[in-house]
């Protein structure tokens, strides 16, 4: 049962980072990046690693554990933020529609 | 149980592969950050993983735990670094 349980939410987990990969390798900008890392690794992390602290039962490394996955759910938001308010600051320019091709253009802007 | 553990070390590893892409190529210094904030995250669950593979699980938990504090000043160190006109 436990192990049943486990096997779930540790499949879970991957399948989120796999998206996570995708959106960052796919999407047509940076801050679509982004958008796409900052959440899927975060859930697929917490997943992961609570799935292995339900295989491991209760004890001190669980507890450590579960303090990873505290930890990773406070900092890695606020990691994306600060990078996304980096950008921002800097004036890197979000795709949209129009924009004809986004990478040369975001690549010259950051060499500025 | 343990060869579940190892094949899914073995898809992370695969997609830390596709991420150096973005690492290494992606165009501009913030998309090479946010691919190692990616990689960092994805290497402490592989440390996790790789804690019950070998059972020294007592031991990883706290290389896995450094790691993430290190991975999470270095991408904010960075950040604060770019934000400043002019630091690159």
């Amino acid at each position: 049962m436990v192990d049943v349980l486990s096997v779930l939410l540790i499949a879970c987990g991957i399948f989120l980072f796999a998206s996570g990969t995708l959106g960052l390798l796919r999407l047509p900008d940076f801050y679509c990046r982004m958008h796409a890392t900052g959440k899927c690794d975060t859930l697929g992390a917490l997943l992961v690693l609570l799935g292995l602290a339900v295989y491991q039962g209760f004890s001190l490394i669980s507890v450590k554990l579960l303090f990873i996955v505290v930890f990773i759910f406070l900092a890695n938001p606020t990691a994306t933020h600060a990078i996304g308010r980096a950008a921002f600051v800097r004036r890197v320019r979000p795709w949209t529609k129009d924009s004809p091709e986004p990478p040369a253009s975001e690549a010259e802007e950051d060499l500025k | 149980m343990n060869d579940f553990f190892l094949w899914t070390s073995i898809i992370l590893g695969l997609l830390v592969l596709a991420c150096l892409y973005r690492g290494v190529g992606g165009p501009g210094f913030l998309n090479r950050i946010v691919a190692v904030n990616v990689i960092g995250t994805k290497i402490v669950v592989i440390l996790a993983l790789m804690g019950f593979i070998i059972d020294r699980i007592d031991m990883f938990v706290d290389i896995s735990l450094v790691y993430v504090l290190l991975n999470f000043l270095g991408t904010l160190a960075a950040a604060k670094y770019l934000e400043r006109k002019g630091a690159i």
